[in-house]
């Protein structure tokens, strides 16, 4: 047996060795933990010509059927001992935390938590789907029509397969996709490059627990097989920055999971008692290493922005690495180094704009971009803004980092932009009620409640019933 | 099944041939009775080659021809004394913007594709039955020597053309939306004809047979034998082609070449090769070294990677030591070759950045 695990393309069912890998690297030390055999688009679309078979093999389970094997996937993924690859390697759950933790830097108490994330969606999943379905009677789905809620009702497929472009940065978005299996829906994953693992556990949970191997893609595979998936699969996710984001805009069969410039807004009501709510936003800043979409990362304030900033930076500043088993991990590593490189310099290019104070650099002792037993972190960052105007005051950084800027309460939703998850700290009836009026908020928090708090029952971008099924009128004769 | 090697003695026999082709066509070219203008033109204001070359290794002589000889230059600087007064062909090279690079010719296409007819069988290639080619055509060598191939062979070639100077223009102007509208105008007229002609034998790009391969079942189509070049072809591109484009029931036979080298065959792949295709330059005609990209004067050891650099030695164009765009894997001889091949050729610097071919 070899010593590196090769993970192969899975071919709807079938492994796939291809001429071409590409090597998993240790973030630290470069040791390749694993080579994936990458393909080319044309594999990519002859397969996809035959997806059919993979939504027949799912069809063949009632959607009840397929929740209770995705229960089953949950406790196999979260404990049990998995294939990895073709080479007779598997993989505990304590390798999967270790692995993963070295190529992509997360530590090991985020993989944990990630791992916690992916298990609770899976395993209660029926509880999902009717949050999802607002209660919809799944057999309807089974067969096709049926009766509910007083009136006739009709669903089809929008779609022959569900197709991801995943990121590298945070394993839990693979819970985004976990419903589709339950509504019969096959996945076409292209996995990030230093984040194979888990969707490749998850696939290997799904078919140990029982659902064919037929209703999973996993493809590695360039720019063009990546569009592919994108074109072909009829409904698809994919994850980047606003670049990627701006390709895909407009187009219905694309699910977009792009920054989320998430916020904290404080109304005038509020303000006054600033201090109890910095417990509650210096963790939304950077829990899960600050990499999350739903991480905040602006503070908009009537007053008090100095004070806040102080706060923050005093509460968040002095994280510094750590070794990745330490359980009191705060910080992640960067696999890509040049990502870092980057980030720090735009942070820096930011500061040299009058009017924004890096806030957290006196608690740091050091620089932002700091090396730690050869891995490459960057350290929290709390920018102070005197206003929106100011380039830094609405930046998304794949690491702790916010903005606190003045404004007064009355412009909050004319400056704030799109906004993912926002937690409004008003009991201002009026205030609440324009800011539930407001179109540019995807997820709504009122009081201090993180951004960070997810609800599966109330997807907070984009949901993935609707995005896979739809309703017909129908009316039958016999 | 090992990988078959080359005699020791075959190799200095296809050696003593290759140094007694070079003094032929050194007199040819440096003799003012048969020579052009422009070699007996350098001849004068550098050294005499019929002196100074006995046998190959003296080839290092040369400095490195620079291609802008065959932009800059009209094309009657190339026109070998014996050839003066018959009027030549003029093929241009492929997907150039701005002049492109022109080398004239009268018989060499049809000598180096009739040897190539050799190298492929009567079974992918039936003799009498209908060719299709369908990429550059226009003025490119290639247009009139598969042409020739296919009537050497007793068979007649319809053409589809594709034009590699637009697509480049598309690429360049990042209009891929239109890159592949044209592209797949240019399949469905492939695709049209296959459908209502009887046709066995097919040349293509790599990029378009794919394509075609996507819209119709090449085999139902009645195509047997596929001829394929153009751009590199990774060993997993390859094995991609023989396993699931052509359903391991269709001969295919990757080539390499260009206007100014002419063609260079593959040998048949065998398990061992693991789709990684090795090619063999049509020696004394032409010949292919894999050099040291710093120290061109050096070839690289056997399996180690190195930029391809050309020769070519016919009577009606020589050109020394002319490097390629192109990086590639040396190779040992191999049976029926007497000489180095090439392996997995592709663009120089491709390792370091990404480096469009282009759709076809």
């Amino acid at each position: 047996m070899s010593t590196v695990p090769h993970l192969p393309v899975l071919r709807l069912g079938r492994n796939y060795e291809s001429l071409e890998k590409f090597e998993v690297k240790d973030h630290k030390t470069g040791e390749v933990k694993a080579l994936v055999s990458n393909v080319n688009a044309g594999i990519v679309r002859r397969d996809l010509g035959k997806i059919g078979s993979a939504r027949a093999a799912l069809k063949k389970f009632t959607c009840a059927q397929l929740v209770e094997l995705s229960a089953r996937a949950g406790d196999l993924f979260l404990n049990g001992t998995l294939p990895l690859g073709d080479k007779g390697h598997t993989q505990s759950p304590q390798q999967y935390i270790e692995t993963l933790s070295c190529t992509s830097g997360l530590p090991w108490n985020m993989v944990r938590r990630n791992m916690d994330k992916v298990h609770f969606a899976l395993t209660n999943m029926k509880f999902v789907l009717n949050g999802l379905s607002r209660g919809l009677d799944l057999n309807i789905l089974d067969n096709g029509t049926g009766e509910q809620f007083g009136t006739k009702l009709s669903y089809f497929p929008t779609c022959a397969a569900l197709g991801l472009v995943m990121p590298s940065n945070s394993p839990a978005v693979n819970s985004l996709w976990i419903p589709a299996i339950s509504l019969k829906t096959p996945v076409v994953i292209k996995p990030g490059k230093e984040e194979p693992w888990t969707p490749y556990r998850l696939i290997q949970a799904f078919i140990a627990a029982g659902v064919p191997a037929e209703a999973f893609g996993f493809y590695p595979t360039d720019h063009e097989g990546a569009g592919e998936i994108l074109k072909l699969t009829g409904r698809s996710l994919i994850f980047g920055d606003k670049n990627t984001m701006a390709q895909y805009a407009n187009n219905p069969a694309i699910q977009l999971h792009g920054p989320g410039w998430s916020k904290f807004l404080i109304g005038d009501d509020c303000i006054e008692n600033w201090r109890d709510y910095i417990d509650v936003i210096a963790g939304a800043i950077s829990d899960n290493g600050g990499r999350s979409c739903i991480n905040a990362s602006a503070v908009v304030v009537p007053k008090y922005a100095a004070e806040i900033a102080e706060a923050l930076a005093q509460k968040i500043g002095p994280f510094a690495p750590t070794r990745a088993d330490d359980p009191n991990a705060r910080l992640s590593g960067f696999a890509n180094v040049k990502m870092a490189d980057f980030i720090d310099a735009q942070i820096e290019d930011g500061l040299k704009v009058p009017g924004a104070t890096d806030v957290t650099a006196k608690y740091r002792n050091g620089p932002r971009k700091a090396s730690f037993e050869g891995g490459t972190f960057m350290r929290p960052t709390i920018v102070l803004c005197d206003s929106f105007a100011h380039p830094l005051s609405n930046k998304e950084f794949l690491c702790p980092y916010a903005s606190v800027v003045t404004c007064p309460q009355s412009e909050m939703l004319h400056k704030i932009g799109y906004t993912l998850a926002a937690s409004v700290i008003t009991k201002d009836a009026k205030f609440i009620e324009a800011v539930t009026d407001f179109a540019e908020i995807d997820r709504l928090n009122i009081g201090p409640v993180s951004t960070m708090k997810i609800s599966w029952d109330q997807p907070h971008e984009g949901n993935m019933f609707e995005f896979l099924w739809k309703r017909r009128s129908i009316e039958r004769a016999w | 099944m090992s990988i078959p090697t080359v005699a020791p003695e075959l190799v200095a026999k296809a050696k003593a041939e290759l140094d007694q082709h070079l003094l032929e066509i050194i007199e040819w070219h440096f003799n003012p009775a048969t020579g052009c203008p422009f070699w007996l033109d350098w001849a004068a204001k550098n050294f005499d080659p019929r002196k100074e070359i006995t046998r190959f290794e003296d080839m290092l002589k040369f400095p490195h021809f620079q291609d802008e000889f065959l932009r800059d230059l009209q094309p009657e600087v190339w026109v070998p004394a014996q050839f003066k007064g018959k009027p030549f062909n003029i093929f241009e090279t492929g997907g150039t913007t701005g002049m492109p690079k022109q080398r004239i010719g009268w018989n060499d296409f049809r000598i180096d594709y009739s040897e190539f007819s050799e190298k492929i069988s009567d079974e992918h290639f039936p003799r009498g039955g209908a060719w299709l080619m369908m990429g550059p055509t226009g003025p490119r060598r290639l247009r009139l020597a598969i042409e020739h191939l296919a009537n050497v062979r007793g068979s007649s070639c319809y053409f589809i053309d594709l034009d590699p100077r637009f697509v480049k223009k598309l690429i360049s102007n990042k209009q891929f939306d239109v890159a592949k509208q044209y592209m797949a105008h240019v399949v469905d007229q492939a695709a049209t004809i296959l459908q209502h002609r009887k046709i066995s034998g097919l040349f293509t790009t790599p990029k378009l047979l794919e394509a075609l391969g996507e819209k119709i079942n090449l085999w139902d189509a009645g195509i047997r034998g596929v001829f394929c070049g153009g751009t590199s072809m990774k060993p997993q591109e390859i094995r991609f082609i023989i396993e699931e484009l052509l359903e391991n029931r269709i001969g295919f036979y990757p080539t390499y070449g260009n206007t100014l080298m002419g063609l260079a065959a593959s040998v048949p792949l065998q398990p061992e090769d693991n789709y990684s295709a090795t090619y063999y330059a049509p020696q004394p005609r032409a010949v292919l070294r894999v050099v040291n990209p710093n120290k061109t004067d050096e070839t690289v050891a056997y399996d180690t990677w190195g930029r391809v650099e050309l020769t070519t030695l016919t009577k009606e164009f020589f050109m020394p030591r002319f490097l390629e765009r192109d990086e590639t894997i040396r190779r040992a001889p191999r049976p029926p070759y007497a000489w180095d091949g090439v392996g997995d050729v592709r663009p120089f610097g491709a390792m370091e950045k990404n480096i469009v071919e282009g759709v076809y």
